[in-house]
């Protein structure tokens, strides 16, 4: 008899709580979905406004600014077809560069290192991530440069006859494609082997143990078992290097040469979409001028999206392949 | 259009962000640092930023008059002037007719402030003696039409010297600067060839050689590089005791750059100067046997008519002391002082500035 309220009491608590878990979790919920809308508002945000700046300038020159290389602004003429080939091949060059030396890192810190040794190693590549663009800048030009101009790229060319191929020929001035590339390899680098180095440890041991169990050497153990296993997150980790080229400007801009010229040469100057605004921004004053420039960032937003959008689609085939 | 402006500005701050990051800091280190408000605001060319400095922090010490500048660009200071979210701007080339029309606060005065002036500087290993150039071998030069240092062209312009069987190169600024509408400002005075073929602009579009980020960049890759020829400031290859070249002017003479020869070449272009000019003239390639022919005024930018009655009487007070006392610090500073007459004709023109607002 007395048993009935009870119950119901207790039942009435219990929804109580029930509900507010539910209030605190809603709350919670909203929080979050809210934090994580900012992200692509942001983009979003940002996009329409540079796109909405560009207009005037795709309006008046159209496709001309993809595919012409003449960048005049007293004729108000903007072709910018050398600094996105500049700004996709120093990138390419960087990661050609970057990616062995990278994972021969991570592969070294994983498998081979001591323990003692790893940290400290670990800790220098990824403190290249904390230098200064312009410091990097700094050391192209007074170290990097003259290198290049009287060593390395005198013997790319005479030493190893090198310059009978379009890419290595030409006068060496030291500015160039290829000090831009160095450079950006060098920015580049820490992002990829850090990304690598964490893909690589987390490879389980059964996976290691396994291969040695069927008598695979050591090499073909790190070859066959170990980087198929991490190769979906190398590959990310040279995507977010590769991100970091493509917008990378400060040091860009003090190595290159910035010379609007589409050359087949890595000895030649050139010059990048970001190094193009960062040096023509400041002193643009006709609307066209400005609205080109925007159209430049429109253009590299779009490069960067492209490439970032490859970038998912070549992880997704890699794991899917390793799935099946 | 709105959107167009934010993202203008958004862009602009960070390109001043990246660009000048030194220059940026030590102006707001020391009109912070002052704890005071800040009185008058201004924004634009980088070249003058030394001399402008040295006279805002002494002028605040003889007046209590705080002046805020920010060194962003010629370019930067015009549209910030055009927009009005700045009292003045400052620029190493004059507004374009189009650019004073755009401005939102009516008609723009162009008030000559100091002078400034490009050297050739140049990398010869073994050659010890200025070098010696006409106004048609520089152009000739920065066109890639004398490619070699031996050619003829400038082996007769410079008998005794041993000049090397060497390719030139040629290396110019990448950013828009007033340095560069100044060297091509004069090329294209001095050259028909280059008038048709380049033109003059704060930036052009160079038929050969190498861009390089700034005077420092110029320098360094001259530098580096034997054979290498540039053109940076004066004040600049002044303070780094760079090699520069003597450049024949109108009259005839092999001029090499110094604070006097450029004020020289101001005189010389001031006594043709109609009464009513409105100051926006090139001095390149003047008149006068001592004349040094790159060379140019910069100038700040204020509005005719001043919106706010007391702000314009304290930039007014300022230029006028900038025109007077300013002027003998310029130097020791490596800046050319306006010739007197100049400075004085220009401190009339003040008067015609409007104080009548009542806000």
């Amino acid at each position: 008899m007395t048993a009935a309220p009870a119950q119901a009491l207790s039942k009435d608590r219990r929804r109580l709580r029930v509900d507010e878990a539910a209030i605190g979790d809603r709350i919670y919920e909203i929080l979050t979905t809210a934090c994580a809308l900012v992200i692509p508002a942001l983009v979003i945000a940002i996009a329409i406004a540079i796109f909405a700046a560009a207009w005037p300038a795709f309006a008046k020159v159209g496709l001309s600014i993809v595919t012409s290389s003449d960048w005049d602004v007293r004729a108000g003429k903007f072709g910018a077809a050398p600094a996105i080939f500049g700004t996709v091949v120093s990138s390419v060059v960087a990661l050609i560069i970057a990616t062995p030396l990278a994972v021969g890192v991570a592969v070294f810190l994983s498998e081979f290192s001591p323990t003692w040794l790893r940290q400290p190693i670990g800790f220098l590549v990824d403190l290249l991530a904390a230098v200064p663009s312009v410091v990097y800048g700094l050391w192209g030009i007074f170290v990097l440069l003259p290198l290049l101009r009287e060593k390395v790229m005198p013997f790319l060319r005479d030493t190893l006859h090198l310059g009978a191929t379009p890419l290595f020929s030409g006068p060496a001035y030291g500015p160039s494609m290829l000090a831009a590339g160095i450079i950006l390899a060098i920015m580049a680098l820490p992002y990829i082997s850090s990304v690598s180095r964490e893909v690589l440890l987390a490879v389980p041991r059964s996976q290691r143990e396994a291969a040695l169990a069927l008598g695979a050497t050591r090499w073909e153990m790190i070859r066959d078992a170990v980087i198929p296993y991490a190769r979906s997150g190398i590959i990310g980790g040279i995507m977010l290097g590769l991100g970091r080229a493509l917008g990378e400007t400060m040091a860009v801009t003090m190595v290159i040469g910035n010379r609007l010229e589409i050359s087949s040469s890595l000895f030649a100057p050139g010059y990048t979409m970001a190094s193009l605004i960062a040096n023509q921004f400041g002193e643009a004053t006709s609307d066209l001028h400005l609205s080109a420039l925007m159209a430049v960032g429109a253009i590299l937003f779009v490069v960067t999206l492209i490439v970032n959008a490859a970038a998912r689609w070549l992880v997704w085939q890699v794991s899917r392949d390793r799935a099946v | 259009m709105r959107a167009y402006k934010v993202a203008a500005l958004m862009l602009f701050a960070v390109a001043c962000a990246k660009g000048n990051e030194n220059q940026s800091g030590t102006a707001s280190s020391t009109s912070s640092s002052s704890g005071q408000s800040v009185d008058l605001t201004g924004a634009g060319a980088t070249f003058p930023y030394p001399i402008y400095s040295k006279w805002f922090s002494e002028y605040a010490n003889n007046t209590g008059v705080r002046i805020n500048y920010q060194s962003i660009g010629s370019g930067g200071g015009i549209r910030q002037l055009s927009e009005e979210t700045v009292d003045f701007g400052a620029s190493d080339s004059p507004m374009s007719d189009e650019e004073v029309a755009k401005a939102k606060g009516g008609p723009v005065l162009h008030i000559p402030t100091v002078l400034g002036a490009d050297v050739i500087t140049y990398n010869l290993p073994g050659v010890t003696s200025a070098l010696k150039f006409t106004p048609e071998a520089i152009a000739e030069i920065f066109m890639g039409r004398i490619k070699k240092w031996n050619d003829a062209r400038l082996a007769s312009l410079n008998p005794g010297v041993a000049l090397p069987n060497q390719d030139i190169l040629v290396v110019h600024r990448s950013d828009g600067s007033g340095t560069t509408y100044i060297f091509t400002d004069y090329l294209t005075t001095a050259s028909p060839a280059w008038k048709t073929a380049v033109g003059k602009g704060k930036e052009v579009k160079w038929p050969v050689g190498l861009g390089a980020k700034g005077n420092e960049g110029v320098a360094g890759q001259v530098k580096q590089t034997p054979g290498a020829i540039g053109y940076v400031e004066l004040a600049y290859a002044k303070q780094n005791n760079l090699p520069v070249a003597a450049i024949r002017n109108k009259s005839g003479q092999f001029i090499v750059a110094s604070v006097a020869a450029v004020t020289a070449a101001a005189a010389g272009a001031a006594k043709a100067l109609p009464a009513n000019t409105d100051y926006r003239i090139s001095i390149v390639d003047a008149p006068g046997a001592d004349s040094y022919p790159i060379s140019s005024f910069t100038w700040i930018l204020a509005y005719q008519k001043q919106k706010d009655a007391v702000k314009g009487k304290k930039l007014v007070d300022f230029l006028n002391w900038a025109l007077t006392d300013g002027e003998k610090m310029a130097g020791a500073l490596d800046y050319a002082p306006l010739p007197a007459e100049m400075a004085s004709t220009v401190r009339d023109r003040l008067k015609t500035i409007d104080l009548s607002a009542t806000k």
